[in-house]
């Protein structure tokens, strides 16, 4: 598995024609289901570039690796600031671990 | 299905970091220049960039000139590249390093407020959003970008390139653009050899899965003369994840090395500059220690210190964000164990490699009406972003230029629904081979025949006959694609421009009757580098009537 939907968190990008994620998959991947819920066509033709979990806007998709080369578990949201994204990583055991790294000047800077 | 015709004067396709960037230079010179941007995805995350950079690898610090840098990427190069050209990006490498900072781009600084010194060509930078950045700039000029098209064909008409066809994956519409000028920036082709991840796995891979070599492939179909796609890139990268070896090598300063612990660049190979060798020579190493029982070959981090592996998992997280999924699960990150090293399958691009198209020192292609930057231009290795950026900046200024004597050109309806059909062939057809059928195929013949992952790369002459046979009896299978909706038949039209690539790949194999490049071009036939007889640049043009390809050497300095 390359990214999860947690379906329980995604909230289908309603009042906007096409899910947040389904227009910036680099690969067009990710769809919207008849139920408003997003998911993704083909779990081995992701990149596994992330942008779908950093363009979550209620942080409902989690950057996977697929098993064969991971096969303890893992995972890692990202949440888009402004000027910085905050990355929180679990691992095999669910610790946790954040990271928060600038990611563009504001004006001004 | 409806058709949308729309009039431009310079069409672009392909909105990666070329392509943005050249959209945004045009409209600083020529606001009244009517730009369109024909992107397959979406150009807010497209292409390469698509998961950040945490490095630009081509920057001139000081003390460092145009000169010094063209003489380093022709040692690293064996001699052949284009010195104009790659001397061209040089004068240009800063400035456009520059405008992109201005853009929005965060870069690592000293106090004085130079950038920091992260290698010797090399700058640090916080590229998780470069790309949102470069679409962000694109934006705000009045450019018309066409998200989720897919370019399928150039229109040409014998002439020059009067604008290119395209199919709307959202819309299901096709697009007739006509233009005055075309730039070509589409990036360069991944998924011509078997992978090394399968199966669930198997776009898990350095470069981008969705550039499939469409830019190559549209010129090669109007005869465009294309250079040194025998020159392969395979990436030495971490294990699995495809990781950036530079951020740990360059950034974290570790060095390589066997399962021994030796640092067998400087132990096994002095001759060919230890650990100041060049870049493939890095990856011949590591391969050389795997078949002499010395392997797997690492890259030593369990000497960082608490600090820099943290500094470490950030510049991960700026462009590949994989790694610290692998050290999470592992639950030994990089100071614990060191970071397992291997090649790549070897990829054709124009931005690490010199594979592309033949161009001049403006960036026309051979063909009228038609450019070339970033990893689609040939003959100029080592770009990477700024370089392609550079190469934009060139394109798109000779483009403004060239276009004000240019009218649009009429397109005869024939033309068009003649390429309508053939673009919606697979979408009518109910049986057939699938796109993954086909790909697999010509993965599985390009690995086992054309010098893949399974044969070390290697190369030799009955081989690369087999390949050329088998690739066009599969060129021929490829009318009996079927597609059961948009996603699949941008696979399969995916599938045919690999193939079309595949082909002069394998061309370009075979006449090269030397090692030049090891690893990236080994010939077993013939294993030394001839510098009396090939010194010289090896081209291919190809012939859609008769389905020939003919080779052609252009000379160093042309």
């Amino acid at each position: 598995m390359s990214i999860f939907i947690d379906e329980n968190i995604c909230n289908g990008c309603k009042g906007l024609t096409e899910a947040r994620c389904e227009r910036i998959c680099p690969g067009d991947l990710c769809y919207r289901t008849e139920n408003m819920k997003a998911a993704i066509r083909d779990q081995s033709a992701c990149w596994t570039c992330a942008a779908c979990v950093k363009e979550c806007p209620v942080q409902a998709i989690e950057l996977r690796l697929p098993f064969q080369v991971c096969s303890n578990g893992a995972s890692l949201k990202a949440q888009l600031k402004r000027d910085k994204t905050i990355w929180t990583v679990w691992d095999a055991k669910g610790r946790q671990d954040e990271f928060i790294i600038q990611a563009r000047c504001l004006k001004g800077d | 299905m409806g058709v949308i015709h729309i009039d431009s004067d310079i069409l672009i396709i392909g909105g990666g970091a070329a392509g943005c960037f050249a959209a945004v230079d045009i409209y600083k010179k020529s606001p009244n220049c009517r730009v369109v941007v024909m992107e397959k995805a979406h150009i807010e995350r497209s292409g390469c960039l698509a998961m950040g950079l945490n490095a630009i690898n081509a920057y001139l610090h000081p003390g460092q000139t145009p000169e010094s840098h063209v003489s380093y990427v022709e040692r690293e190069f064996e001699g052949v590249i284009r010195k104009d050209l790659v001397h061209s990006i040089a004068q240009r490498l800063n400035e456009v390093v520059k405008d992109v900072e201005d853009m929005g781009l965060p870069i690592e600084k000293n106090e004085d407020g130079t950038y920091t010194r992260r290698g010797k060509r090399s700058i640090r930078i916080f590229g998780e959003r470069l790309k949102p950045i470069l679409a962000e700039a694109v934006r705000k000029t009045p450019a018309q970008v066409l998200n989720r098209v897919v370019a399928t064909n150039l229109i040409y008409d014998g002439r020059r390139v009067c604008g290119a066809f395209g199919y709307g994956i959202r819309d299901s519409m096709f697009y007739v653009v006509r233009a005055k000028a075309v730039i070509v920036a589409t990036g360069g082709a991944s998924g011509i050899y078997r992978p090394h991840n399968t199966g669930e796995a198997r776009h898990l891979m350095w470069y981008c899965p969705w550039n499939a070599g469409t830019g190559y492939a549209m010129g090669i179909r109007i005869g465009a003369e294309m250079t040194s796609f025998e020159n392969r890139f395979i990436a030495l990268r971490v294990k699995d994840v495809h990781a950036p070896t530079g951020t740990i090598a360059v950034g974290a300063r570790s060095k390589q090395i066997n399962a021994r612990g030796e640092d067998y660049l400087e132990r096994y190979y002095k001759h060919l500059g230890g650990n100041k060798c060049l870049t493939q020579h890095r990856l011949f190493a590591t391969l050389e220690e795997t078949r002499a029982g010395r392997g797997p070959c690492y890259l030593d981090t369990t000497t960082l210190n608490e600090a820099d592996e943290r500094r470490l998992k950030e510049d991960f997280l700026n462009m590949n964000p994989q790694i610290i999924l692998l050290w999470a699960s592992d639950g030994m990150g990089p100071r614990e164990k060191p970071v397992e090293i291997q090649g790549t399958e070897p990829f054709i691009v124009g931005g690490h490699c010199q594979a592309g198209y033949w161009i001049d020192k403006e960036r026309r292609t051979t063909v009228k009406g038609l450019y070339a930057a970033g990893e689609v231009a040939g003959g100029a290795p080592k770009k990477y972003v700024s370089g392609s950026w550079a190469e934009a900046r060139i394109a798109a200024a000779a483009a403004q230029e060239d276009i004000k004597e240019v009218s649009l050109k009429d397109i005869e309806g024939e033309i068009i629904q003649s390429e309508k059909t053939s673009v919606l062939g697979p979408l009518t057809k109910k049986t057939g081979v699938s796109p993954l059928e086909v790909r697999e195929r010509f993965q599985k013949i390009m690995d086992e025949y054309a010098g893949g992952i399974s044969m070390n790369y290697a190369l030799h002459e009955e081989r690369l006959l087999e390949a050329r046979r088998l690739l066009k009896c599969l060129k021929e299978r490829t009318k009996d694609i079927s597609a059961v909706n948009n996603y699949n038949l941008v696979e399969a039209l995916e599938c045919i421009d690999r193939i079309d690539v595949a082909r002069i790949v394998v061309e370009h194999l075979i006449y090269r009757k030397e090692t030049r490049w090891s690893c990236y071009q080994t010939r077993l036939d013939y294993p030394e580098k001839d510098d009396s007889r090939w010194l010289t640049f090896v081209n291919s043009i190809y012939n859609p009537n008769t389905d020939e390809i003919k080779m052609v050497e252009r000379a160093l300095d042309s």
